[in-house]
């Protein structure tokens, strides 16, 4: 039985600004979902909604995993369900080891119950694991040791991304890849990545403009998001079909939500 | 330091604030409470000491006496100097039993995993004459390099010449008051003599030392690093140390010849009750290092400022601080680098956390006298708040009397920011495990300088101060 996650009618807020006004959407493990729209459409919310960001506001919907409301819990209870996103721009975390944070991270994930100050998962099959997965991945062992984020290029960055999600197995990960200016290391990184680690035990939601990701990495389902819910579902060939064409004929099927995805481009560009 | 029960009682020996009991039994003498020159005629008497050192002492209660409290730094107004007992020599069964040892204590050294025999040391159970066994050996490789390591009362005994040559050279009893009163009343340390070009690659540790009390409040060391020599030496513990003694005013000095290589660390984290008011100063010679490790976890107010007096060409100093303010807390910390002559170079790297109200300060000092050309200094601080009610001050110093110099000095203040507090615990970690782990991150440029051991104690030691603390 694979896991759902399903999310219902979600409208979520951000400093007292609807974004999302009514997504629906069901991903199973082991399915690959895209999401596209234009800008100001609201993709990034929904990510960062999901994973559970303080400063994105629910105010009316749900998110379940197999039947279990996870839209009031934190960010780290959502890890501990299954939960990852793997965000456009990695922040930076100063003097903290790429090793010892995964260590870290995957001792709560495997061991959801675990308490702070508990022991780690051991430190000799932690490093074995470690170091195959980086062998896996093409990853020079040396990464590891270095501070997380710190001085890495785009590419590496989206690398350190990969990485976690390998050693972190999520059940539902989410790409945030809507940067259509991200370099192109950054994105064969991500696409060849996510290939190796897409599989059955994997539900996964890719938002981007990528072709070249979406081509690595074949969608079931592609969902078109346009003035903060999705306006339309349809399977690989739709994302081809917005590439090469863009997204007029979508306005002008749904002009209510261009309308309001209208407004928030230019309420974005006024900011 | 334990968050949960800060004391905050006035400075008072003999009010035991856990519980202890002072009985008489323990000590072998004590004298009465207070200072003059009988108490201070009394320590240089039961000590045995040649009549030059009983001179030195008055001299130096003169001088203490003579002299204002600062009017600066941290506030002392709760201290009382009349109401502290300048010496006490523990009987031989030094003897708090382990049940007297407050809880908080305890459960913090069965958090941080510390072995028995250690937890016991540091509580003043047990005196250090078990590790006789355990060092006994490593004391005898450190003889037959012609390296002197005992404590100060027995050098000034068995090494007069040595001593007294370098005693009070570089922190004269004039210094400072609290240096003043030091040399008036000091009692224990170490004194450490490195022979010409021998390096000793494991760090020499306060605990090796099998005689005489540790810990003590009046503590002076003294260091001598002869001629391309190189030692490290490591005292104190993160594991916090209880002391029923509220005024620790220790005086350590150092000197290293030409070519010689020294460092020299601290870990401190002296109970709430502690007032903490360090002399340290270290003179470097040509083309010799010197380094300062400082960190300062625990007490009420900590006054420290170790320093490096850069005398020949060639000289280089270095000092890695960081300063930890919890609740009731104030550490004012920094370094100074004092460069007296052409060609040397200092770098202070200062990292200080505050939080649950504590203040930390950077106070520092880079000098440049006249003459001292083409020298070199950079000076980091950062500064990294966490919650509104904590505070950081910055008060840096920086005297130049010559032009052709390269001076740096770049500060910082942060807090945890949201967006790396959102990453982390999206990859499961509690709120408190990820800002432990920022906290960690922020003073790693330090703790990677520190023995393995010191390392993951320390580490540990945040991810305790930080747990539950959210909110």
């Amino acid at each position: 039985m694979s896991s759902l996650l399903k999310i219902t009618d979600l409208h979520v807020s951000v400093a007292n600004t609807q974004i999302l006004r009514g997504v629906n959407m069901e991903i199973r493990q082991g399915e690959i979902h895209a999401l596209m729209g234009p800008n100001g459409s609201g993709k990034s919310t929904l990510a960062y909604a999901l994973a559970g960001h303080p400063n994105y506001s629910v105010t009316s919907g749900t998110i379940e995993i197999d039947g279990v409301n996870i839209t009031e819990l934190a960010a780290d209870e959502r890890a501990r369900k299954g939960m990852f996103l793997a965000f456009q721009y990695p922040v930076v975390i100063p003097g903290v080891k790429v090793a010892d944070f995964i260590r870290h991270a995957i001792s709560n994930v495997r061991n959801p119950d675990r308490k702070e100050g508990e022991g780690l998962v051991p430190m000799r099959e932690y490093r074995k694991e470690i170091r195959a997965k980086m062998g896996e991945l093409d990853m020079d062992p040396e990464f590891a040791r270095r501070y997380l984020n710190d001085g890495f290029s785009g590419g590496e960055k989206k690398r350190m991304e990969i990485l976690q999600m390998a050693m972190l197995q999520p059940k539902f990960a989410i790409l945030d890849e809507t940067d259509s200016g991200l370099d192109s290391d950054a994105v064969r990184v991500v696409s060849e990545g996510l290939a190796k680690l897409a599989g059955p035990e994997m539900g996964v939601l890719i938002i981007t403009h990528h072709e070249r990701l979406l081509e690595f990495n074949p969608p079931q389902y592609t969902h078109v998001m346009l003035g903060g819910r999705i306006v339309e579902t349809g399977d690989a060939a739709l994302a081809q079909d917005l590439h090469a064409k863009g997204y007029a004929a979508i306005r002008e099927r749904h002009p209510d939500a261009a309308a309001d995805n209208a407004k928030a481009e230019k309420e974005a560009a006024a900011v | 330091m334990s968050t949960d029960a800060p004391v905050r009682a006035e400075v008072e020996i003999g009010d035991y604030q856990y519980g202890f009991h002072d009985s008489t039994d323990n000590y072998e003498f004590k004298s009465r409470k207070g200072l003059d020159a009988e108490i201070v005629g009394q320590i240089s008497e039961m000590k045995k000491e040649p009549a030059w050192m009983r001179d030195f002492r008055l001299k130096s209660l003169e001088i203490f006496e003579s002299r204002p409290m600062p009017d600066w730094g941290g506030d002392m107004s709760d201290l009382d100097f009349n109401n502290i007992f300048y010496y006490m020599k523990a009987a031989k069964e030094q003897g708090r039993s382990w049940d007297e040892v407050p809880d908080d204590i305890r459960k913090t050294y069965d958090r941080l995993g510390i072995p028995e025999a250690e937890k016991k040391y540091l509580a003043g159970v047990k005196a250090q004459y078990e590790s006789e066994v355990v060092y006994g050996s490593l004391q005898e490789d450190l003889a037959k390099q012609g390296v002197l390591f005992t404590d100060t009362d027995s050098a000034l005994r068995d090494h007069p010449e040595i001593f007294r040559e370098h005693f009070a050279t570089i922190i004269p009893p004039e210094d400072n008051k609290f240096a003043a009163l030091n040399s008036a009343v000091w009692s224990g340390g170490s004194f450490i003599y490195v022979p010409p070009g021998v390096n000793i690659e494991f760090p020499l540790q306060a605990y090796f030392r099998i005689n005489s009390e540790n810990m003590g409040q009046f503590e002076r060391t003294l260091i001598i690093v002869d001629e391309g020599a190189s030692a490290h030496y490591v005292e104190g513990c993160t594991a916090p140390t209880y002391s029923s003694d509220s005024l620790h005013s220790a005086v350590v000095e150092i000197v290293v010849k030409k070519g010689g290589r020294f460092r020299y660390t601290t870990i401190q984290n002296w109970s709430n009750n502690v007032y903490n008011l360090v002399t340290k100063r270290a003179m470097a010679y040509q083309d010799s290092l010197m380094e300062w490790v400082d960190g300062n976890l625990g007490s009420r107010l900590t006054m420290k400022y170790p320093a490096i007096w850069l005398m020949e060409p060639g000289a280089r100093g270095e000092t890695l601080s960081i300063a930890f303010a919890g609740d009731s807390q104030h550490q004012d910390a920094g370094a100074k680098m004092v460069h007296c002559a052409p060609n040397t170079s200092s770098r202070i790297i200062s990292k200080s956390i505050s939080k649950d109200g504590g203040r930390s300060s950077y106070r520092g000092l880079v000098k440049v006298e006249d003459g001292a050309s083409q020298c070199k200094s950079n000076v980091v601080c950062d500064a990294l708040i966490l919650d509104p009610d904590s505070k950081s001050d910055t008060y840096p110093y920086i005297e130049v009397e010559e032009q052709e110099v390269a001076i740096e000095h770049e500060a910082s203040v942060s807090k945890i920011a949201e967006e790396q507090l959102f990453y982390l615990m999206s990859r499961g970690l509690t709120e408190a495990e990820a800002s432990a782990m920022i906290v960690t991150g922020f003073i790693e440029p330090l703790v990677k300088e520190l023995p393995m051991e010191y390392a993951v104690e320390m580490n540990r030691l945040i991810e305790l101060q930080m747990e539950g603390s959210v909110g």
